[in-house]
């Protein structure tokens, strides 16, 4: 009887120093994910960045984004839906971050759409087709032209404009800026420069209530 | 209950606690912690993470001979981790290894607060796991 009463507190003693762990270890990353902002507040905005939403919004979203990563299609209406829910208080800043094999591909694609002011519709047609070029050991970016072909893209131009050196540099700096943040995972946000460290939709939605509350009404 | 809760005593229970806390360890680092766990840490989980069952059963029913199906297990498990421990050193060359693309078995990412190896961390865990059985298994002979 006295064993089982033992295992039933070793049980206990391991699973709160689990839980310990965790509290501390997510307290510990949260503020080195905030010193990293602080050295580094250039990495978070570009000027080559894409936006959605109102430039002058005093909430920006920014996500380090993977057009190859599912939680970043499941989470992009919902990201979107908080843009258009706010009368132009967010806009959401896209910095990428191609996590994927196929995904610089992918980007270079976008942004040769971008080139022509079809990048939103370009990337909701890539992301609705995820499935079918992203899967998973076997990518198939070039399939994304297919997808965006009826967005009135000029296909000829795009296709000549993806291999851009601009394109590439623009790339390799989202790449660089992601490493001096540590976004190790997609999709990796800040909302005015704060990382959203506990990871979630609800967590994301607070986190920007919270910096529209610092916000001053006019 | 007299003679077989005896024979079931502190080794078992304490090769089971060893196994208990390096389990919930290995998820830490991997669940929490976010490290991905390289192809012989896998198969060290594997090993591992039955033990906790096994003789977590035999502990509660205080069934000693949990010991026995315990046994391959831990010598298996010691097995990986002295080869991975090896790697990890570099007394055994990497391009030997087994490793996939992605993770590295010989990776210096593999340490728990700066200095410790993961893969000594597993060997210290199989190692005592080992002798507790065997000498949870002396005592079971004897009486």
């Amino acid at each position: 009887m006295k064993s089982k009463w033992l295992m039933a507190g070793a049980v206990g003693v391991v699973a709160l120093a689990f839980i310990t762990g965790i509290a501390i270890y997510r307290d510990r990353s949260a503020q080195q994910a905030a010193t990293a902002v602080q050295a580094g507040s250039d990495a978070l905005v570009r000027a080559h960045a894409p936006v959605f939403g109102n430039p002058q919004a005093k909430v920006t979203i920014i996500e380090f984004f993977d057009p190859s990563c599912e939680t970043c299609r499941a989470l992009y209406p919902v990201v979107k839906g908080i843009v258009n829910a706010s009368f132009g208080q967010v806009r959401l800043v896209l910095r990428y971050a191609p996590l994927h094999p196929g995904s610089d591909r992918a980007v270079q694609i976008l942004e040769a759409a971008r080139l022509q002011g079809k990048y939103w519709p370009a990337l909701e047609r890539a992301l609705a087709d995820q499935p079918r070029w992203a899967a998973h050991g076997n990518p198939q970016p070039e399939l994304i032209w297919e997808s965006i072909a009826d967005t009135g893209v000029d296909m000829a131009k795009a296709r000549a404009d993806a291999g851009s050196p601009a394109i590439a540099d623009a790339l390799r700096q989202d790449i660089a800026d992601m490493q001096a943040l540590k976004v190790r995972a997609t999709p990796g946000f800040f909302v005015n420069g704060r990382p959203l460290t506990n990871f979630g939709e609800a967590q994301l939605k607070a986190l920007v209530n919270e910096e529209l509350a610092k916000v001053p009404k006019p | 209950m007299d003679k077989a809760q005896r024979s079931a005593g502190t080794p078992l229970f304490l090769a089971w606690l060893v196994a208990l806390v390096a389990t919930g360890g290995a998820l830490f680092l991997g669940e929490v912690m976010g490290k991905t766990p390289c192809l012989l840490c896998w198969y060290q989980r594997i090993a591992m993470f039955p033990l906790v069952v096994v003789l977590g059963v035999g502990v509660f029913d205080g069934d000693a001979r949990s010991a026995r199906y315990a046994l391959p297990l831990a010598w298996a498990g010691l097995g990986l981790a002295l080869y991975h421990s090896l790697l990890f050193w570099g007394v055994i060359d990497e391009a030997l290894s087994p490793c996939q693309q992605g993770v590295s078995c010989a990776d210096a990412d593999l340490q728990v607060a700066g200095f410790v190896p993961i893969p000594l961390l597993s060997l210290f865990a199989f190692t005592a796991i080992l002798v507790l059985l065997l000498s949870n298994r002396k005592k079971e002979g004897r009486s």
